[in-house]
Parts: structure tokens; sequence; C-alpha cells
């Protein structure tokens, strides 16, 4: 356990370091691309105020050496575009986004499990191969399209859903009640779903494919099991599993299908702060968002390590040997 | 209690089938209750098909001709799910056969609720299973994979006896268990029988098969060739069929003479007996047309010169 | 798969010879519906859809097929030098392998294309540079497995050179592996510079790619306009997928042991 923590570490810090070095080296210079076409408005010597309140005279060695040991403090300096500390901007977008992801990974998980289920009980039979074509083509779809769909059919053909932002016009986030927050957060999290359920109901089913034909399966056909007895009793262990650790491997992709669907739906989550960050060169939010992302996901595989340590018996004799 | 008549399987590939030869070609034999039958023969000579054939459990491209009658009844698609796991059982081969996510314990009492049994009685079935086998309460609460071959070997036993099963299928018991734990397996299947159970022992080692079976059916390439006690191989004198003789021959203590070297191509492709390649006997006949059941002093021959 | 092929050619010709007249503002045409004279109908400014749906298409490919070959390359060289070296240079290239791949693929994308600049040349490396770690690895294991081999062991026993062995025996099962990879790679590699140029990233008026075509779509697919996102995005789908087929075809036909995903 402490050797996984200690890798996770070791890798967040590589990514913390790498970025930084990045963003040195880029051809953007961060005084020019925050003030924009405002530059021409300031003289020399407030640019060079400005550079230096930022620590950008200093020689990058050193600047890389402050910056980690912030790092090392919690502070992750202050956001250019929102004149807050980047932490207290992470923390707020992430709240939103966490809702949208949440909303999303559940949704996928539940209906892409029971679809692999069903498409592997049945295999060749007409909803198999739906459900087959069906993940086929949302292999070669982007997540902004499915979205920008979405958007056309419901939000502005049908009207049953609100085309912008997580609360109703004029309502701050965090006022806005339970069910308004649902009906704002119902077509993005449907865009996600629609990709994630795909890849998740392919990989049960294969699995769902591999235990029917194997020998405990023939075993407990033999004691007198029926088709969802067999589900029940036998195969939904060997089957969650792999879909639990698939789920909490996908967070990558779920963190980044957030950033397009929050892009198309306006939805002011952490997604679209990156774009902000990525576009008007915010460096110190961008890092702080890379870096959190990054300790998400890893956070994430290392979840799906230790649920499939606790709930598959063989792994944990391996483990104490 | 169980009747084959002339059961044939073959698989077809691809939705075609013609030009593959059948794996299982016209057997028939019979099993009484109290008594076991050992089907012998080399590997992969359809034994397990058998098995797998009686109990309903073919993959789905098999076909099967045919009839086997259990008490009477035919069985077909939908009778034999009600008789697995209630009145027939399967022993099966190995402790791959056992769900890996599941403890001992669970796994008995599951094949006891599928026995029929109501879940109060199932609890105190399986607990008498596992006992019976010598399945302590430390042994119950072991994965398949923590077992050891013989702990194995009485789990799979257990499972298959929680019910109340008339037919016991024993797929391969004794395979890969040293000497002691092979001679224990045998002695419940032995118990089994006395106690009026009718089983079916598959081995494909006939010295296993002879020490505890009252007949034993010889298998070779898919086809029964000779149904006869197992008293009669203490002798060798009323072995009818020459692939049971050279079998015979081939035991240890009659100085290990090998049976000729059969080349594998699995069952017959023509039409006629499956050891004519091979028989010193064989002729026109042989090769050509399948040789008829005839009755014999305890037991049944299939060969044109018995 | 000819058929995929033909798409292919048909597009790339259809992109060169093209009419760009219909990229002429007409504001006397503007938000027509799909019909015989505009295909897919015309945009707010009474440009025709087909013919930047077209446009937009090809510079996608372009940007996707140029990624996903420099991806190759970088993976060829990283994965068979770190099979080849083993110890520490092989320790260095799988952290860094670990390290690109733990980070969220998007996240990392923009990170790039910002570190460069942003522009075309910005989307093309930020995307090559996010997937070369999957076929890096695969080709490490390759070498690794081949290295081992027995004629290879013997032919650095007969003293040929490393650089000999590399290009005698290693080479010519690398290149194909590495050309499939190439070929599954651009898929992906396309609807990520999709994605960049969407978010607007790569932003270049000269060559609207189909990414950046779709995000203005998106400001007026309000006002009822749907044939300016749907239609576009619904041929960046077919060409993906026609793409994704010719890949796989051409990696069951190279084993056709090979199972499919």
């Amino acid at each position: 356990m402490c050797l996984c923590l200690g890798r996770i570490a070791a890798i967040i810090a590589t990514v913390a370091v790498l970025s930084f070095v990045l963003v040195s080296y880029s051809p953007i210079d961060p005084v020019d691309a925050y003030m924009g076409t405002r530059i021409l408005t300031i003289s020399p010597e407030h640019r060079e105020q400005i550079a230096r309140s930022w620590g950008l005279d200093q020689p990058a060695p050193q600047r890389l050496a402050t910056w980690a040991s912030n790092l090392a403090r919690g502070d992750f300096g202050r956001s250019i575009i929102f004149n807050e500390p980047v932490m207290d901007v992470i923390a707020k977008r992430f709240a939103a986004s966490l809702w949208l992801m949440a909303a999303a990974w559940t949704m996928s998980g539940v209906i892409g499990f029971g679809l692999g289920v069903l498409a592997g009980m049945y295999p060749g039979s007409p909803l198999d191969r739906g459900i087959r074509v069906y993940a086929l083509t949302l292999a070669s779809t982007p997540t902004f399209w499915i979205g920008l769909l979405l958007l056309v059919v419901f939000a502005v053909g049908l009207g049953w859903a609100p085309i912008c932002c997580a609360a109703p016009p004029g309502v701050p986030m965090d006022e806005a009640n339970l069910l308004q927050r649902l009906h704002h957060l119902a077509l993005p999290a449907l865009t996600l779903s629609i990709i994630g359920v795909a890849q998740i109901a392919m990989h049960t089913r294969e699995k769902m494919i591999e235990i029917r034909h194997s020998e405990y399966a023939l075993f407990a056909r033999a004691m007198g099991e029926s088709d969802w007895g067999f589900v029940r009793h036998h195969a939904l262990r060997g089957v969650a599993l792999p879909a639990i650790t698939l789920q909490f491997a996908s967070l990558g992709e779920l963190f980044g299908g957030s950033i397009l669907a929050e892009q198309v739906f306006s939805y002011p989550g952490l997604g679209q702060a990156t774009v902000e960050a990525g576009l008007r060169g915010d460096v110190p939010l961008l890092l702080g968002i890379v870096i959190f992302s990054t300790a998400f996901v890893c956070v994430g595989n290392l979840a799906a390590d230790v649920l499939y340590w606790i709930v598959d018996p063989r792994m944990r004799i391996t483990e104490a040997l | 209690m169980l009747r084959v008549s002339n059961l044939s399987v073959d698989f077809s590939r691809y939705g075609r089938s013609t030009q593959v030869p059948e794996a299982i070609c016209s057997v028939d034999l019979d099993v009484r209750a109290g008594e076991i039958l050992g089907v012998v023969g080399e590997s992969g000579s359809g034994k397990s098909l058998l098995a797998h054939a009686i109990l309903g459990l073919l993959p789905a491209n098999a076909r099967m001709g045919g009839e086997i009658t259990f008490k009477g009844q035919t069985l077909d698609k939908m009778n034999i799910q009600i008789l697995r796991g209630r009145d027939i059982a399967l022993i099966p081969q190995s402790v791959a056969y056992l769900n890996p996510f599941k403890t001992v314990r669970s796994q008995v009492l599951r094949a006891a609720c599928l026995s029929g049994l109501p879940h109060s009685e199932a609890a105190l079935a399986s607990d008498a299973a596992l006992s019976r086998y010598g399945l302590d309460s430390t042994a119950q609460r072991l994965y398949p994979h923590q077992l050891s071959g013989g702990m194995a070997r009485r789990a799979l036993t257990a499972t298959a006896t929680t019910g109340n099963a008339s037919l016991l299928v024993a797929d391969e018991p004794t395979t890969g268990l040293d000497h002691s734990t092979a001679g224990e397996t045998l002695r419940h299947l032995r118990q089994l029988a006395d106690s009026g159970k009718a089983v079916l022992l598959i081995t494909h080692d006939i010295l296993a098969a002879l020490k505890v079976a009252d007949r034993v059916a010889v298998f070779l390439g898919g086809m029964v060739l000779e149904i006869a006690l197992a008293s009669d191989f203490n002798t060798g004198a009323c072995l009818r069929h020459p692939y049971t003789q050279a079998l015979w021959q081939a035991l240890p203590r009659n100085a290990f003479m090998n049976a000729p070297a059969r080349s594998h191509t699995g069952s017959s492709t023509s039409h006629g007996c499956v050891y004519a390649g091979d028989c010193p006997l064989s002729d026109h006949v042989c090769r050509n047309t399948l040789p008829e059941w005839k009755d014999v002093a305890g037991g049944r021959v299939r060969c044109h010169h018995a | 798969m000819s058929g995929c092929i033909l798409l292919f050619t048909g597009l790339v010709f259809a992109a060169q010879i093209m009419d760009t007249g219909g990229l002429a503002t007409n504001l006397g045409l503007r938000h027509m519906p799909p019909s015989l004279g505009h295909l897919f109908g015309t945009d707010w400014l009474g440009r025709d859809m087909l013919t930047r749906t077209i446009l937009g298409l090809y510079e996608g490919l372009k940007l996707g097929v140029l990624a996903a070959l420099c991806s190759g390359c970088i993976s060829l060289i990283l994965g068979s030098v770190a099979g080849f070296h083993g110890g520490r240079v092989d320790q260095f290239i799988s952290g860094l392998i670990n390290v690109v791949m733990a980070t969220p693929h998007l996240v990392l994308l923009i990170l790039i294309s910002f570190v460069l600049g942003g522009g075309t040349r910005g989307v093309i490396l930020a995307v090559a540079l996010s997937h070369w770690p999957q076929l890096a690895r695969i080709i490490r294991a390759e070498v690794k497995q081949l290295k081992n081999a027995t004629y290879v062991l013997l032919s650095a026993r007969l003293g040929h050179s490393k650089l000999w062995i590399i290009r005698r025996h290693l080479l010519p099962h690398l290149v194909p592996q590495c050309m499939i990879g190439v070929m599954l790679l651009a898929p992906h590699a396309i609807l990520h510079a999709a994605g960049l140029t969407f978010l607007g990233f790569g932003v270049s008026p000269h060559a609207p790619s189909i990414g950046m075509l779709l995000a203005e779509s998106m400001r007026h697919i309000s006002t009822g306009y749907w044939w300016l996102a749907v239609i576009p995005g619904a041929s960046l789908v077919l060409m993906v997928l026609a793409f994704d087929t010719l890949g796989s075809t051409a990696r069951a036909l190279l084993n056709p042991k090979t199972r499919q995903e």
C-alpha cells in the first residue's frame, strides 16, 4: 500500500515539475497574454513591475524552487483570470464538476453494466448486435458533437432542458435548489454517459461471455442453476469486478469529456476553467489544474486496485505472499 | 435407472456439419441402482462428452441423436433442466469447476438449495455433506484456490451429494490425485452406490475403475465396444473384444504389453468398427459394417468375431 | 475496405479541386436549410455548408494523420530504445510513459497546446505528444521479446554490430506493427484534434478545421439552425468510422489470429 502511495506521489511530483518546465519554455509571454490588447496602453516600466511582482525576473531554477516550496505548503499561487487563490478557484469549480461527473459516472456505470450483462447472456441476439453497433459508432463520435445533438433536440427543439449553465439565470449556483441543479445537469451528464456506456457495455459483454464458457458455469448449470440464477449467484462477482475497475480507470476520460461537455453547455465547472486558463494564459491556474486532475486520476486508479484487492479473494493470497 | 440407447453426438461447425466425424457414435449402456458402471477409455475418446450429453450440457452447436431414459422417462431439454441437481448430479473433474469467488460452504449450500430442499433443510443437508467428507469449519471457509487436491475433490463430492440425487455421474474423479487420496475418493463412490444410488464412473484409469466398479464399459473412438463384469478382468478369459483383451494385457500385473498404436483421428470416418484399423482380426466386414450388439455371459460385446 | 479507400481519395480530391466559390459570403442566401441547391444548407453568412464541411474535414484529416505519424515516429524510437537497451534507459522511458498516461488526456493536450503557442503546429504536436505512450509500450514489449529470440542472440554472437541487427532483424518486424499502430491511432488523433480546435486552440483563420466549424455553429443553433452543427458532425463521425474500419481490416490482414476488439 505504501509503495502505491509513494509511486503516486512520485508521479504527481514529476508531472508538476515537467509542466512547470514546459510552461517556462513556452513562447508565450505571460504578461502579454494577461494584458492582451491593453499591452499597448502600459509603459515598459509598468510592464516590468508586473513581471517582477509575479517573480518572472528570477532565473528559471529559482522560480521552480520557489514554486515547488509554495506547492508543498499548499499554496498554488493566484489565478490571473479570476484574481483569487488557485485552490479556491479549483475548489469552487470542482464542486460543480463533481456533480456532473458523479451523475455521468453512475449512469454510465449502471446502464453500461446492465446492457453488457444482457448482451453477454444472449450473444448474437438483436439486442447484442444493436449494442455492438452502438459501441462501435460511439467510439468514432466526438463527445462535443453528442452534446450539440442533445442540445439541438432536447433544449432547442423540445425545450425540455435548459440551453446552458448550472442554474437558472440570475440564480447563483449555490442558491439553486436540487431540482434546478439536476435540471441543468441533465443534458451534460447524459452527453458524458452516452459515451461512457459504450466502453463498459462492451467490456462487460466480453467478460460475461468468457464466464459463461468457463468450467464453473458448466458446473453451476449441472447443479440446476437457471440462466438468471447463474447470473445472480455466480457470475455477478466475476463480471462486476472488471467493470468497476474499468469505471475507475475511465476517470481520466471522464475528466476530458467533461471539459468538452461543459464547453457545449456553458456549464461553469473545472473543465471550462481549464479551457479559459489555456486560452488566456493563466499559468498558475493551468498548472494547478494539471496537478489536481492528475492526482484525481491517480487516486481513482488506486481506489480501483484497492477495491479489487478487497473483493477478489484470489488477490489477497498473492498479495500476502 | 439410466438407459442410453443409440446415442450419437456430433458438432456442426460454422453451420455446416457434413464430413465432420461424430464425436460419439451409437452408444448403448445402462446403469442400475446400487451399482457402479465404470466407463473406461483413452483420453479423447468422448467420455466426458457422454457425461455432458446425459446432463444436457452439450454446447450449442452439438446435435444429439438417440435416446436417454432416466427412471423410465425420456430425457429432453425440458425435464433435464428440472432433474439436474435434484435427481441427477455431476461430480466434475477438478477444482476449476468451483466458483473462485465463493467459499466452499456457500457453494455446497447453494447446491443444497438447488436440489429442491427448503431453505432450512438445505443448511442442515449441506452441513451434513461437509462433515461426511471431513471438511471442518476451517476448511469450509476456504476459497477454491486455497484447497489442496484432496480437499477439492471432497468439496466437489460434497457439492454433488448434498441433495438426494439417484444418479451420480463422476467425471474423472481420480485424475491428478495421489494414491491414497484417489483410494479415498473411490471408497466414497462405493459407499454412495451401496446406499442405493447409481454411479456412472468415467475414467481413463482402468485400475481405478476395476477397484470399485461392478461393471465396466470399454469406450473407444466414441463407441462402446464391450460391457463386461469387473470380475471378468481378473482372468481376462471372459473378455471378448480384441481391444478389451489388449487393454487387459496392458495392465501392469499382466506385463504391460502395449496395444498397437492407434492413429488419433477421433472416431470412425468410415462406417465400420472403430478398432478395425489396428485389430489383428479385422477384415473387410469389420471395416465397412458397424458390428451389432451380442449378449454374452455377464455382458454384451460389439464385434463381428466375438 | 476498398470503399473506405475510395472515400478518402474522393475527399482529398474534392478538397483540392473544389470550387471555393461556395465559400463566398452571400447574404441573400443566409440560413437556408438543406435543399437540392445546397445539400448541407448555408450558414449565417450565406456560405455553402457542403463546401465548408468538406474543407473542414480535409483539414481535420490532415491534422489527425500528421499527428498520428509524428506519434508513430516518437513511439518507434522511444519504444525500441527502451526495449533494446533495458536498464536505466528503459526505466526512464517507462517512467515517462507512466507519467504521461497518468495525466488526463485533454488536460495534457491543452497544456501542450498552450506551451507551444497555439496554432496548427501546436495542435499537431500536442496530439502527437499525448498519444505516443500506448504504442511505445507495445513496441517496447515487442523489442524485448525479439531481443531474446534465438536468431538475434546468434547474430550478436556472430559479431554483427548492434546497428546491423536493428536494421536487419528488428525493423522488419517493428515497422509493420508501427504502421498498423499508426493507422489505429489516426481516428483517435483526428477526434482529439477536432476536440482541441473546437475548444478554440489552434485557431487558424485560413484553414478552418471541422472542430472550429462546429464551435462557430454552436453559437447559432440556439436559434434553431440545426443543420449547421448536426450534419458536419455526422460527416466527421463517418470519416472516423471509415478510418477505424481501415485500420481494423489492415490489422486483421496482417495477423488473422488477432481477435477483433
